[in-house]
């Protein structure tokens, strides 16, 4: 089916890496987020039914104007690498699921990441709390609603719901469920708990 | 998460992806946002043989089917804004053809998360 020179050394793809339906599919996403660590990536290949890519995006101010390379050389440049899974719903509906770190300096990726999602999981480890803080931040600040979904760690003890709701100052409605990053099924069980609950919110 | 030498290399980095993009400036974020859906228009005009390599393999990655941006730039590994960079300019020279995400409103929001919600149960139980 692949037609012209071939890919290099890169194996060529076949039909299940592309969208199924393609030509009659509206895209939306989610955003998996959550610190270093959390298992944001573990989640998303727990999931998604090709194998998870990443991509990188360069963060200077030629990355937004590829014309000015002038004094490029010392200004800040980072690249920051988003993995991202596919989920076919339906032959309407294809769900990408986006890691993204909580680094609030990746601002460029953030608004590519947040732009039009449906909404976000906020992984949460519950030895780690504070490291939490500034994503949920992040995920306000640009206004999307969100569930955590609580990664017990092997090993963990589970954090009472009540003082876990109290230290990320989370709101009576916004969702809390407990999740093995690693299982399918908990992983869907998460997600489908936040969209129940976005659902909710469009009402 | 960066050594000292990744920047030294990210110099470099940029100096070719302003070559391969021939200079040209991003799209506009909603004409190619990382999930609009890509294919290769389907009368396939004669290719010209300006084409670079890189512009050619992004076709070939988007001859056979749909993908989204996020997904063509993880298969060629090429950074994100380049990829979105050349995708305008095959989409603009009739190459490509694009399918970008409807836009947000409250009753498509609705229709959409529902058959999310029954998809995910249909799958996962
Ligand atoms: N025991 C256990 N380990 C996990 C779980 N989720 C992730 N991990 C491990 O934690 C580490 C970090 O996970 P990763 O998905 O890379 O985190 P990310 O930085 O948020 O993408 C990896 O070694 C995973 O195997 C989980 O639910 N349970
Ligand atoms: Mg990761």
């Amino acid at each position: 089916m692949v037609s012209g020179p071939s890919l290099g050394e890169r194996p060529a793809l076949q039909t299940r890496d592309y969208v199924s339906g393609g030509a009659s599919q509206t895209a939306v996403k989610i955003l998996v987020v959550g610190h270093f660590a959390v298992g944001k990536t573990t989640f998303i290949g727990s999931i998604s039914e090709i194998e998870p890519l990443s991509t990188e995006e360069t963060m200077t101010r030629a990355g937004q104007d590829v014309d000015d390379l002038k004094g490029v050389r010392g200004k800040t440049t980072t690249t920051v690498a988003m993995d991202f899974g596919r989920l076919t719903i339906s032959d309407r509906v294809v769900l990408y699921l986006f890691g993204t770190p909580g680094q609030v300096r990746f601002v460029q990726m953030w608004e590519d990441m947040a732009r039009g999602a449906l909404g976000a999981l906020v992984l949460v480890d519950p030895e780690r709390l504070a490291d939490s803080f500034a994503v949920i931040d992040l995920i306000e600040q640009y206004g999307l609603d969100y569930a955590i979904a609580v990664n017990t760690f092997d090993g963990n003890p589970e954090r009472a719901e009540e003082s876990l709701r109290e230290a990320l100052d989370l709101l009576d409605d916004t969702p809390v469920v407990t999740c093995d990053a690693r299982d399918e099924r908990s992983s869907a069980a998460a997600l489908t708990t936040l969209v129940s609950y976005l659902l909710a919110r469009v009402g | 998460m960066n050594g000292p030498e990744d920047f030294e290399l990210e110099a470099a980095e940029l100096v070719r992806s302003y070559v391969i993009t021939k200079g040209r400036r991003l799209p506009d974020e909603d004409q190619l946002s990382l999930i609009t859906l890509v294919t290769a228009a389907p009368e396939q005009v004669q290719r010209p043989l300006r084409l670079s390599p890189e512009e050619q393999r992004l076709l070939d990655v988007c001859s056979a089917g749909y993908l989204s941006v996020a997904e063509i730039a993880g298969h060629t590994r090429l950074p994100l804004g380049v990829v979105r960079i050349m995708l305008a300019g095959l989409t603009e020279a009739g190459y490509l053809l694009t399918r970008p995400p409807v836009a947000r409103a409250r009753l498509a929001d609705k229709e959409l998360l529902e058959e999310v919600l029954s998809g995910l149960r249909a799958k996962f139980g």
